[in-house]
């Protein structure tokens, strides 16, 4: 066999592993890959921090996020991801959530149970309730009702106390949950569904137990008590920014999009390899293997893959293509001076490098940018873009140029300048 | 058969009507700023506070149809509907300030009902998208900064600047397709603005760096027709990369626009008109730019000890 039969056994040899490889792990690969709201549906809002007392501290983020984080485990979202934004912001992502609206409500509400007497007057906050110590449970006419624990049993038993030595309707204890300066229990009491939760009369003392009684379902009493249990938010939260995307529109963009990124490389393919000949053949293997090492990497930092990061990964197809074509072009023009195919893809190689390199730099040094100033989407782009030209450099340079150069070294190229898509006559010398 | 573009030898002089194509471009440049400055952009509600609800369908809709549904959801109606879908089954509203929870739910629970499929919502507040668009300015403008540097610091300043103004061309060429079509520019928009320019600067370096070598070569330059000739021979040199990179990229591009999901369709489009822009400003626009300010500083080296002995 020699030398010659050695070098292109060794070429399809690791054509062939990397084959089998891509065949064999190609939909674990996809499993893997974290999918973004827009590709599989789901829900995001981005709050903004209104504190009460108008300075917004450390620990009051994070008290929120906490909280956030909480509420987040009773909707049972399997990644969610809550991050904290500029100065007074948080974003939160439940991707694949399928009720939406009840996710909507359980994040927003801020949860801050009041005891109030029938004038509106605070008796007691939220802040005495016990953690954890609510419960959804029944009352003795078998109403669905959630009893509470309170932890300050002195406070609570002083006010009970002095309620019970009223008469009604001044010895109603009216629970509140989110009460705004302005509400009214005279007001809201005429209408048919009041603003706070309940108002029942005290007949006697009472120190630890308490309970919310009204005209609740049992998914109301239930949706109340992890609510309470979840922990209040410290300050308000509005909302500025939410995006829900339903999960067949998500689907069907995937689909979509995926589809068109496959007709538009295999259009690449078609097209390199009708004009570069057997050096496309060669970039028609190295950007398969790119593609599938992308997603490797990609998935390996966790990163999210969303429409625009789909878009990044089909256009970073163009930029490897770019790194292959910059080579080529470039071993043409040496072949075309009159060298040898060897000294005309040693010295190709070499000389498109150093423009490989500065036209890449040029653009991650933008991709960067993106990352750092971009909102989710947009960095789910810079992330994807990023890691395709630090791959290109893998298999568009490094990649082609050794399977190329098993092929040029073996020397059963020598002279056979059709292979490369050059025409005899343009050889200079020949 | 052989498909090739080589024009290397052919004799082509592209620098010859360069005062042309500086007309050209000053003239799309006047163009987009009259109508950026009078009709504007579309903005989507990531830039402008708002709501956008996007339904689907089974079966094929119309714009009053989707209309009625929205009066009947609960008496809403939208400032502007677009259908969308191969057989307009699937249908976008847009209602112009933020739009309050309750409204939301009852929105989403309606067509939940209606069409068995769950819309998608988003609601924006004027604040998030002033600075959203602010942050995407700031964020190319520090990108062409960084740009320059690097350019500046691996070449010469001279092809940093004509760099820049070939990108910021390019990326103000694609705002004002967007102003002329009233396209609608939303947070992937500026991902596609973006990578306009990183293109851009990709394909203006790859012809740069050939300047660059061609220059090397030379002993002397003796005068402007000689400048020329090395920027023209350069540009001819690099002429089949720039026209394989841009068809292949725009393959991917156009499979994506014409074919992807309705929600990438702006972003694919700014990237289609980006690429062929940026093939123009670095073959007709940044190379010529160059040329003219080389000239020029040149003159003004070899002026430099003429002047020094008058006075």
């Amino acid at each position: 066999m020699g030398k010659k039969g050695l070098r292109i056994g060794a070429f399809f040899a690791i054509v062939i592993a990397l084959g089998v490889l891509i065949a064999q792990t190609a939909t674990d690969v996809a499993r893997d890959t974290n999918l973004g709201l827009d590709l599989q549906g789901g829900f995001e809002v981005l709050y903004e921090l209104q504190p009460d007392d108008g300075e917004l501290t450390q620990e009051d983020i994070q008290s929120t996020a906490t909280a956030l984080n909480q509420r987040v485990n009773v909707l049972g979202v399997s990644e969610p991801a809550i991050s904290v934004e500029g100065e007074d912001r948080i974003r939160v992502q439940l991707p694949g959530v399928e009720d939406q609206q009840t996710a909507r409500e359980t994040l927003g509400t801020e949860a801050e149970l009041s005891f109030r007497d029938i004038d509106d007057n605070l008796l007691m906050t939220g802040e005495s309730l016990q953690q954890g110590g609510s419960q959804a449970t029944f009352n003795e006419n078998n109403e669905p009702i959630v009893s509470l624990t309170i932890s300050d049993g002195e406070l609570f038993g002083e006010i009970t106390t002095e309620l019970a030595q009223k008469s009604y309707p001044e010895n109603l204890l009216v629970i509140w949950l989110d009460y705004e300066e302005g509400m009214s229990f005279e007001e809201e009491a005429q209408k048919e569904d009041p603003a706070f939760m309940s108002a029942a009369t005290v007949q006697q003392t009472l120190t630890t137990d308490a309970s919310i009684t009204g005209n609740f379902t049992l998914e109301e009493t239930e949706f109340l008590a992890d609510i309470l249990n979840a922990g209040s938010l410290p300050v308000s939260l509005e909302e500025v920014y939410s995006n829900a995307v339903g999960a067949s529109l998500g689907e069907q963009a995937l689909q979509q999009t995926l589809f068109a990124g496959m007709i538009g490389v295999a259009l690449i393919f078609l097209y390199m390899i009708g004009y570069y000949r057997f050096m496309g053949i060669i970039a028609a293997i190295t950007l398969s293997v790119y593609i599938y090492l992308v997603m490797i990497f990609f998935n390996a930092i966790q990163g999210v893959l969303t429409l625009p990061g789909i878009a990044a990964l089909i256009l970073g197809v163009g930029m490897a293509v770019d790194a292959n074509i910059l080579t080529y072009e470039r071993i043409k023009e040496e072949l075309k001076d009159g060298k040898s195919v060897k000294s005309a893809y040693i010295a190709g190689s070499r000389r498109a490098l150093g423009t490989i390199i500065d036209a890449n730099i040029t653009t991650i040094i933008a991709a960067a940018v993106m990352f750092y100033f971009g909102t989710s989407a947009v960095q789910g782009f810079a992330v994807m873009l990023i890691v395709s030209i630090l791959t290109s450099f893998i298999t568009a340079v490094w990649g082609a140029r050794l399977l190329l150069g098993l092929w040029v070294n073996s020397r059963a190229l020598n002279r056979k300048y059709w292979l490369f898509g050059v025409k005899g006559r343009d050889v200079r010398g020949l | 058969m052989f498909v090739d573009f080589n024009m290397a030898n052919k004799n082509i002089d592209l620098i010859k009507h360069r005062k042309k194509y500086f007309g050209l471009s000053i003239i799309i440049v006047l163009i987009g700023a009259i109508l950026l400055s009078t009709v504007g952009l579309n903005l989507g509600i990531d830039f402008e506070s708002g709501t956008r609800v996007d339904v689907a369908s089974s079966e094929t809709l119309t714009e009053e149809e989707v209309a009625d549904h929205f009066i009947q959801a609960g008496g809403y109606e939208p400032d502007d509907i677009t259908l969308a879908g191969d057989n307009n089954e699937q249908a976008s509203a847009r209602f112009i300030g933020a739009m309050p929870q309750e409204d939301v739910t009852a929105i989403q629970s309606y067509f939940i009902d209606e069409f068995g499929e769950e819309p998608s919502v988003s609601t924006v507040s004027p604040q998030i998208g002033r600075e959203l668009a602010q942050n995407a300015i700031i964020a190319t403008l520090i990108a062409a900064f960084g740009i320059v540097i690097y350019v500046a610091f691996r070449f010469e300043f001279l092809y940093g600047v004509a760099a820049v103004v070939a990108l910021l061309y390019d990326a103000f060429f694609v705002l004002t397709m967007f102003s002329i079509f009233q396209l609608e520019v939303n947070i992937p928009f500026i991902a596609a603005i973006l990578t306009v320019v990183g293109y851009s600067i990709n394909d203006t370096i790859v012809t740069f760096d050939r300047i660059r070598e061609n220059m090397k070569k030379q002993d002397e330059i003796k005068g402007f027709d000689h400048l020329a000739k090395v920027v023209n021979d350069s540009l001819l040199q690099t002429l089949t990369r720039s026209i394989n990179t841009v068809l292949t990229v725009l393959f991917a591009a156009v499979a994506i626009w014409l074919l992807g999901s309705s929600a990438i369709m702006s972003f694919a489009f700014a990237i289609v008109i980006g690429l062929i822009a940026g093939t123009y400003s670095s073959l007709f626009l940044a190379a010529q730019l160059w040329l003219v300010m080389k000239h020029r500083s040149l003159e003004r080296q070899k002026n430099k000890p003429v002047e020094a002995e008058e006075y």
